[in-house]
């Protein structure tokens, strides 16, 4: 248990290091801009109560927020994911007791769970981010595409991510 | 109250989705100004679309008065318009010389009303009695003749182009000296020729000669009008000489009207002659 604290804790530090050090500075034309540190949010253990689940991921984005200068924005379209996270993950997961501190990734389910996991929850962030940051449903098609540009830009990067520590992971289990 | 907590912690997923989400979009609305502006910007645009459409109907009943406005202001604003200004100053060169008296000053004139098109063709010209233009004055302009004033009216004058069929100039070439009418509309139509008539058989013309006024009538001698362009006979001792004229008459502009001092007397004493022949 204490493992798998200090590996979300590592991997908080790690991921919101990299997204505002590094991938706040990529984009393609501020229509495609990568927000990977949701990875956090989808690895955190299966099990987890919902409160804290809400209040991580609130948080979460209120950091990230405090760098990108959008209080607010991040944070609502973390808490988004949190909600769908909770859904989809009682829709086709049945826990067991012991497999509360499970983390959803490639190596403990499969890599199409975790890929449709990653498109749904990743979408809906980006969606809710982009749409508040635009905050006007005009130039609809242009908050779309944006969405739509960014979830395949940082899906394929979490999977990058995923794919690079799946072996470790294995390893050590 | 026991069954809401129930309730409540049944859909607990859904109730703390919408509790943070309103804090997060209460914290976006808040500390950021652009969505702040655009918060309250967006109940305006609802607001200010209803107006906007009361607006549309309401302007209709105020269109008459809003035309009326408009039109007089379109008429003030044209009448402050430099074109529509008429200026008085007339610009009368002369020079005074103890030698040579002066017999001819000009008058510069703007062109504001022109033809080429027709069988008879005549120009308007902005100057009128007041500034001195009496009927039958000579024009010319920087390239050649112009025609000759035909009416005068306070302010402005009509003046018979050279490309009119009564119109009969003197000419002469400018080599051999020998002298002819210059006509146009005869045979031609073409506002860049005319015909050189009257020549005798005799005068060997070459082509490309010059062709000037011969200071017989209206026009100081001397004026280049134009260069021959064909030689041909009309007649039995009488030569058609084809003469292309330096004039454009499509893009005339100013003009010079030539007062003659002497031409009054000049007529007097050939009508004279006249009567005292017969």
């Amino acid at each position: 248990m204490s493992r798998i604290l200090l590996l979300n804790i590592v991997r908080f530090i790690v991921l919101i290091t990299m997204q505002v050090f590094l991938f706040k500075n990529m984009g393609y034309y501020n229509l495609a801009t990568p927000y990977p540190y949701v990875l956090f949010l989808l690895m955190l253990p299966l099990g987890m109560p919902k409160w804290l689940l809400f209040v991580i991921c609130f948080f979460t984005g209120l950091i990230v927020d405090g760098f990108y200068d959008t209080l607010g924005v991040n944070a609502a379209a973390c808490v988004t994911l949190a909600f769908l996270r909770t859904t989809f993950i009682s829709l086709t997961v049945q826990l067991e007791n012991h497999e509360t501190f499970a983390t959803p990734s490639i190596g403990e389910m499969s890599f199409r769970w975790f890929f449709i996991y990653c498109l749904v929850l990743v979408f809906s962030h980006h969606f809710v981010l982009s749409l508040l940051e635009a905050f006007t449903f005009s130039n609809f098609h242009y908050t779309l595409i944006r969405t739509v540009l960014s979830c395949i830009f940082t899906v394929l990067l979490i999977l990058l991510f995923s794919l690079l520590f799946y072996q470790r992971n294995k390893r050590s289990f | 109250m026991r069954n809401l907590w129930i309730f409540i912690s049944k859909y607990n997923n859904f109730f703390l989705f919408i509790l943070f989400f309103s804090t997060s979009v209460a914290l976006i609305v808040k500390n950021n100004s652009f969505q702040r502006a655009s918060a309250l910007n967006s109940s305006n645009t609802f607001i200010g679309g209803i107006y906007q459409k009361i607006d549309n109907f309401t302007q209709y009943l105020n269109l008459k008065q809003t035309n009326k406005s408009l039109s007089e202001e379109n008429a003030y604003l044209r009448s402050r318009l430099k074109s529509s200004l008429y200026s008085k100053l007339v610009e009368q060169d002369s020079v005074l010389d103890s030698l040579g008296e002066t017999q001819y000053t000009y008058i510069v004139a703007r062109v504001i009303n022109n033809s080429i098109h027709q069988k008879n063709n005549y120009l308007t010209i902005n100057r009128g009695s007041e500034e001195g233009i009496t009927k039958g004055m000579g024009v010319i302009s920087s390239h050649g003749i112009v025609g000759i004033v035909l009416n005068v009216s306070p302010h402005f004058a009509t003046v018979q182009s050279l490309l009119h069929t009564d119109t009969k100039v003197s000419a002469s070439l400018a080599n051999s000296n020998a002298f002819g009418s210059l006509v146009w509309g005869t045979e031609n139509f073409d506002s860049r020729k005319a015909i050189l008539k009257d020549i005798p058989n005799h005068v060997k013309v070459q082509p490309g000669e010059e062709v000037v006024t011969s200071g017989y009538s209206l026009f100081p001698s001397g004026i280049s009008i134009g260069r021959v362009i064909a030689v041909g006979k009309s007649g039995d001792s009488f030569l058609d000489i084809e003469v292309k004229l330096n004039n454009d008459f499509n893009t005339l502009q100013y003009v010079y009207v030539i007062n003659d001092r002497l031409s009054h007397e000049k007529q007097q004493l050939e009508r004279d002659t006249i009567i005292s022949n017969e």
